[in-house]
């Protein structure tokens, strides 16, 4: 019995030194590199909650980029029909995956198109509907659906990704949540809404020609010429904040998007100081820039940005080198925050913010302060309670307490979990059954003696009776924790997470340790009377 | 130290036909409470909508901000003053899809309207409608699912249903005066509340096992004694435990209640009542319950 008792100690102070060891990164700031090696644990983080920071969950339309990519498709068909001298009437986008087609002439040269170059469509239904003309209605194949979705989530979850990265926060997290949704978490941010605007950018670049010919003015009432649209340059009055909007007459093809760039920079004006931006073309882009300024010398070139018309510059002459700029009224925060977009590139899909979470700095530090007052007053009335009650076991039990708060603490360390508001109340739940667990020992270790037991037998006797029971009632609430853990959400989790490691060390350290103590004390010491 | 004289022999179950009225009283004014409100008023979190929490460096009155929010068009936004002077908790409720723009379109034309008094935006919640149904759903999935565990495991270790039985029993019943207090006092349940149901669970059935225990060792010891008697003699055993835990409980959430702050009021308030019902419930609830299965479903298959 004394040689494990040896044993036993040896074995709980390792993980005692363990746990403190794993906390040391919390407790100081000044920890040397190699620690880091030997010891698998970091600072504890503090929640949104605790800290201040924003917490935003994201839904990526997806959707949207399987019907802009079936738009996409229907305009290579329209170009591929008229190169094959098709004579093709009705062209159009149907929901958000099929495409209504009206050809006359023979049917087969129709069908040999779409098998050699359009597997990605099937044929719904195709009827004769008079005059040698074949309706065919076509959709985009499932499969194919799905990857496009898929590929804009992925690219969507990307995109934000290397915005933040250049927007420059510390300890982002961002990750997918579900299949189409992203959760992002800023902590310590200064402008949430700079940062929502950033990252909710659809940030598509597309370049355009103006209709020279059209008339803007009959268009404005109704009658837009056909492949054409109507975009807007929008300008605010820096003076009045009124906003002021230009329309101009578009043709609808696109000619060239923002994928094609390779960087963009805010640079300031010489002439009028004011910042404008930089664009810079790859290899691809360069020529094909060159190729749309040379062949529409004198036309406007309009660029867009999320359907607003930036400028509409006349083309003087072919611009080779593959440069270009984007000038408008800008701040210079919008510069910054155009070139971070156009950078990091557009969002295959728009997203919208369905969640958000934004706790300024100040009220999480008050949050902070006003719970470790809390704990620290509760801490000290328990233990001078504790030691009142039941004076040396009370004393036994104060440090089994301590004990476990280390423990827990250092297991968050070590799994890198989070620490927010609710985990802090699933702690003080854990610390509350420790402190009942010790209650029960005690009280039973008591009825026992008054039973007229020896010292040794109580103990023996209380600890294997309140064991039971403690382990039936923590047990049933780690089963609570445990469902909590895998089917609550964020907050549930971290109240989960603490309750059940509280428990699990609560029947270390109120059990064994304990246990450990009592023992020493009456077979080593060998008290004759033990208070409690 | 004790704190119960160790030879206490007090009839508790010989009470019930008085303390069962008394829970049944508190079951039906909690109803009433929440039918008389229209239900639970749901917070940000499970309704949708927007919270803002803002405050002022310089003196300002809540019909300030209200009228501010009028003018924006915003009648129905809930203005309420909050912890300190010049601090205020604002409720929106919106079903809209756009929630965020709204968000952002407020805090803009309120920092322009109290430029002089020096705004601060502590704390933005925008919580669109789909995500304020995934999370009533899921947090009633994990409430529920963890109901069942929890049954299971302790009709498991007790051999018996009856105890299962009465300890979620006791549960649903702490659970309803929780709800009912919350809606008595005008709380609205947010996600920080979901968090005091369920560590009032985590309460509720440890107190209710720490009886249970005690009576399954007793069954055991005394062969003799009538089940109503064990039950009695366990409660009376367990007294002083179950005063000592719930008070040093009791105590850590009063000092939450005053030192923790205004965000965590609503949380302690509903705490305090729901520990009392907790206690209340094992001793009165649970074990009354396992006794009348007994009564009614047990005895008859013996005779």
């Amino acid at each position: 019995m004394l040689r494990s008792l040896k044993w036993k100690l040896i074995f709980y102070l390792a993980i005692v030194v363990f746990a403190i060891l794993l906390l040391m990164p919390t407790l100081s700031s000044q920890i040397p590199g190699w620690f880091y090696k030997i010891i698998p644990s970091d600072k504890i983080h503090l929640g949104l909650d605790l800290q201040g920071g924003m917490y935003l969950i994201l839904e990526v339309e997806a959707e949207k980029a399987i019907e802009s990519y079936v738009e996409r498709v229907k305009n290579n068909l329209k170009d591929d029909l008229k190169d094959r001298n098709i004579p093709a009437g009705r062209l159009e986008r149907e929901k958000k995956d099929q495409i209504i087609l009206e050809v006359s002439g023979e049917k087969s040269r129709v069908d040999k198109l779409l098998s050699e170059r359009y597997s990605m469509l099937q044929e719904l239904s195709s009827s004769e509907i008079g005059g040698g003309i074949w309706r065919i209605s076509l959709i985009l194949d499932s499969k194919q659906a799905d990857y496009i979705k898929k590929n804009a989530i992925d690219q969507a979850l990307e995109t934000i990704r290397n915005r933040i990265d250049q927007f420059g926060v510390s300890e982002p997290e961002i990750t997918l949540q579900g299949t189409d949704r992203i959760m992002i978490q800023l902590p310590g941010i200064k402008d949430p809404q700079r940062a929502k605007s950033l990252i909710g950018r659809t940030a598509l670049l597309e370049f355009k020609l103006v209709d020279e010919e059209g008339d803007i003015e009959e268009a404005l009432k109704g009658n837009i010429p056909e492949g054409d649209i109507i975009l807007y340059q929008r300008t605010v009055d820096p003076k009045t904040g009124g906003v002021k909007k230009i329309p101009y007459l578009l043709k609808e093809k696109t000619l060239m998007t923002g994928e094609v760039l390779k960087d963009a920079r805010v640079a300031i004006d010489s002439q009028f100081h004011e910042p404008y931006i930089a664009l810079e073309f790859d290899d691809i882009g360069a020529k094909l820039f060159e190729q749309i300024t040379g062949a529409n010398v004198k036309k406007r070139l309009a660029i867009i940005l999320d359907d607003n018309v930036y400028s509409a510059p006349v083309i003087q002459e072919r611009i080779s080198g593959g440069r270009a700029q984007i000038t408008g009224r800008f701040s210079i925060e919008e510069a910054n925050e155009l070139a971070i977009v156009l950078r990091a590139g557009a969002l295959p899909a728009p997203v919208k913010i369905i969640e958000e979470r934004t706790v300024g700095p100040s009220l999480g530090q008050d949050s902070i302060r006003q719970g470790m007052i809390s704990i620290i007053i509760s801490a000290i009335l328990i233990a001078v309670f504790m030691i009142f009650y039941y004076r040396l076991a009370g004393a036994i039990a104060d440090i089994a307490l301590l004990l476990n708060i280390i423990l827990v603490l250092a297991v968050l360390s070590l799994f890198r979990a989070t620490l927010t508001l609710p985990g802090i109340a699933g702690l003080v739940l854990s610390v509350g059954m420790a402190v009942d667990a010790n209650i029960l020992i005690h009280e039973r270790i008591k009825e026992e003696l008054r039973w007229g037991k020896t010292i040794r037998a109580a103990i023996d006797q209380g600890y294997h009776r309140a064991f039971t029971t403690i382990i039936d009632s923590n047990l049933t609430t780690v089963i609570a924790a445990l469902f909590l853990y895998q089917f609550g959400t964020g907050p549930v989790k971290g109240f989960a997470v603490t309750l059940f490691w509280g428990i699990v060390a609560n029947i270390f350290t109120a059990v064994f340790i304990t246990r450990w103590v009592f023992d020493y004390l009456t077979l080593k010491v060998r008290i004759k009377k033990l208070s409690i | 130290m004790d704190i119960i004289r160790p030879d206490t022999r007090f009839d508790f179950i010989g009470k019930k036909k008085f303390t069962i009225w008394i829970s049944i009283v508190a079951i039906l004014i909690s109803f009433g409470s929440i039918f008389y409100h229209g239900g639970l008023k749901l917070g940000v979190d499970f309704a949708g909508g927007i919270l803002l929490q803002i405050k002022f460096s310089k003196q300002i009155n809540t019909s300030e901000v209200r009228n501010a929010f009028e003018t924006i068009g915003l009648k129905d936004a809930m203005v309420q003053n909050f912890g300190g002077e010049n601090e205020f908790l604002i409720r929106i409720e919106k079903k809209s899809e756009d929630l965020e723009r709204l968000s952002r379109s407020i805090q803009d034309s309120l920092k322009e309207k109290f430029k002089d008094k020096a705004l601060e935006i502590r704390r933005a919640e925008v919580v669109g409608p789909k995500v304020g149904k995934d999370l009533k759903t899921k947090a009633i999935w994990a409430t529920g699912l963890s109901f069942l565990a929890m049954l299971v495991y302790v009709a498991v270790r007790f051999r018996q249903f009856s105890y299962g039985l009465g300890g979620i029993v006791a549960l649903v019943h702490d659970i309803i005066i929780t709800f009912g207090a919350i809606s008595i006092l005008g709380l609205e349940f947010s996600l920080s509340l979901l968090a005091v149901i369920l560590t009032i669970i985590g309460f509720s059935i440890n107190d209710t096992i720490v009886i249970f225990d005690r009576v399954r060792e007793n069954i055991k010891k005394m062969r003799k004694e009538s089940l109503e008697n064990i039950f009695n003699i366990s409660i009376n055993e367990t007294l002083g435990r179950t005063i000592l835990t719930s008070g040093t409980v009791m105590m850590v959430v009063l000092i939450l209640f005053f030192f923790g702050g205004p965000v965590i009021h609503d949380f302690t308030s509903a705490m305090i009542v729901g520990l009392i019902s907790g206690t209340y419930s094992t001793i009165y609830i649970a074990s009354p319950v396992v006794l009348f299965w007994h009564e009614h479903f047990i005895k008859k298959k013996k005779k």
